[in-house]
């Protein structure tokens, strides 16, 4: 499962930080068959959260009602330099994980 | 007076096949809205659900839910949920913010088996349900049965 995540290259203290991040992946609704009529198992990226230096800042449950290769846009507040931490996992139970470092200027 | 009564009747007779769907629709939101808020008043407004009028396929559809507040750690949004009155799962996503989110808003693409209405609704940090819905056309549905 890759994933691709945006934020800005730098933001100034107290500043909105707009994240988005879409990762790689199916989101099987489970109503669907296969060529040979067998129903194809749901497959979904059920939670997914976000944490900004150790601190959840943002989590989503998600359902087979959200599109394939998920996308997602929501904002955090910049505090420190550091770091932004993803992680999800599906159904069959794999999980992600994905960093992407904020760079706070004061 | 008789034209009168046979056009109210006839009027009946249209407007009636209609409130059926919109009860049924209403009632499958229902029970999962309850779910969230443990039977407290949702009002309407603060919340902002924003989706196309006419989506061609059901597929992907672009939603954006904004919420009017401060964010702070006093008065800020909690958690936001999506509800379809027409997809098999009715819950569509929670989003769980907090005072760390700073913008109450949120973007992402969702999946519409057929024309209906989409709930959003809100729970803030002072324990209050705030609710907005959209109504979006469908063209092309999302597979539900065969692909």
């Amino acid at each position: 499962m890759t994933a691709r995540i945006q934020v800005p290259r730098e933001t100034k203290l107290g500043e909105l930080v707009e994240i988005r991040i879409v990762i790689q992946h199916p989101m099987e609704t489970g109503y669907r068959h296969d060529d040979v009529g067998h129903p194809i198992k749901r497959n979904v990226i059920n939670a997914l959260s976000c944490r900004y230096n150790g601190e959840e800042i943002f989590r989503a449950d998600l359902s087979s009602g959200i599109a394939a290769n998920p996308y997602l846009q929501f904002y955090t507040v910049a505090r420190e330099s550091g770091e932004l931490e993803f992680s999800w996992i599906d159904d069959e139970g794999k999980e992600g994980l994905e960093r992407q470092a904020v760079v706070v200027k004061s | 007076m008789k034209r009168r009564a046979f056009l109210s009747g006839l009027g009946g007779a249209i407007a009636l096949p209609v409130l059926p769907r919109a009860a049924r629709a209403a009632t499958q939101i229902e029970p999962h809205v309850r779910a969230i808020t443990g039977g407290a008043q949702v009002r309407k407004g603060r919340v902002k659900l924003e989706l196309p009028q006419l989506a061609d396929n059901g597929n992907s559809v672009s939603m954006k839910v904004s919420v009017e507040s401060p964010m702070t750690a006093a008065d800020h949004v909690k958690s936001i949920h999506l509800f379809s009155d027409r997809n098999p799962v009715t819950r569509m996503a929670s989003f769980h913010l907090g005072p760390r989110t700073g913008k109450a808003e949120v973007s992402s693409r969702v999946r519409l088996a057929g024309s209906q209405r989409v709930t959003a609704v809100a729970q803030l940090s002072d324990g209050s349900f705030w609710s907005d819905a959209a109504d979006v056309v469908v063209t092309l549905s999302a597979c539900v049965d065969e692909s």
